[in-house]
């Protein structure tokens, strides 16, 4: 059981690594390096700046060369793959794909819940092996006069206590 | 992209949306409260008025001093 729990924690410390690492660092970086250098300018993907102000790809390889030379001249010689080739070299991701949003929701939510129902194993631990005796008050003998004491009393009459006892068959209605 | 589109609502924003939300969140209320009136306080005062209407107060005090709750007057047995 143990080692099943462990194994839930560490698919979802691998989730999370994924899904929290910066787009910036997955194009920067072929391997899992968190480092990224904030001193300059950096790329980022976000709704309310459309021109970030760095270009997502900063090393251009010669045929990606040969593309940036061609967008100086005249656009309407462009095809329509180049145009979105030169686009992606500036953008990561467009529009929709950013607003796309991700299943991540899921992984919290069970997160969450797999904790809470941890700690509740943890609270009846407690419960049994900790917390000493219930007072003597709550022992059905207790009640037993505790109640009829309340009925006696006429407690809540009108709506509640004693308005569902039968007072002339002395027995609740 | 040679037409021109039409220039958006600049100004007055807040006041459109409170000429259609106020009357709808007055109204909802107004409701609710009416609703809570009928629903509620009107069934409640009713039981009360009923209960009392039917109430003997010395019947009920002579009850409860035989049940033995009192202590300033004990059970005729005593």
């Amino acid at each position: 059981m143990l080692s099943s729990r462990a194994l839930v924690r560490g698919l979802q410390c691998g989730l999370w690594r994924r899904v929290s690492t910066s787009s910036g660092a997955w194009a920067a970086h072929s391997h899992d390096v968190d480092m990224i250098d904030c001193s300059v300018p950096q790329y980022n993907n976000r709704l309310d700046t459309p021109l970030p102000d760095v270009p997502f790809v900063r090393n251009l390889n010669p045929e990606q060369k040969k593309l940036k030379e061609k967008e100086n001249g005249p656009w309407t010689q462009l095809t329509k793959e180049e145009k979105l080739a030169i686009y992606r070299l500036t953008h990561e991701l467009s529009y929709p794909e950013m607003r796309k949003g991700s299943k991540e929701w899921m992984t919290v939510l069970g997160g969450v819940f797999f904790f809470l129902g941890f700690t509740g194993l943890l609270v009846w631990w407690q419960r049994v092996y900790v917390y000493g005796d219930v007072p003597h008050t709550l022992s059905p003998e207790w009640v037993e006069q505790q109640t009829q004491r309340m009925i006696d009393m006429r407690v809540n009459p009108v709506h509640g206590f004693s308005h569902k006892w039968d007072y002339e068959k002395k027995q609740w209605k | 992209m040679t037409m021109s589109l039409t220039k958006p609502a600049m100004r007055g924003l807040l006041a459109k949306r409170l000429r259609f939300h106020l009357p709808i969140a007055f109204g909802l209320s107004l409701i609710a409260a009416i609703a809570f009136k009928y629903a509620v306080t009107e069934p409640r005062n009713k039981a009360y008025a009923d209960f009392y209407k039917q109430y003997d107060a010395t019947k009920e005090f002579n009850a409860m001093k035989e049940a033995g709750i009192f202590e300033s007057v004990r059970p005729s047995g005593e």
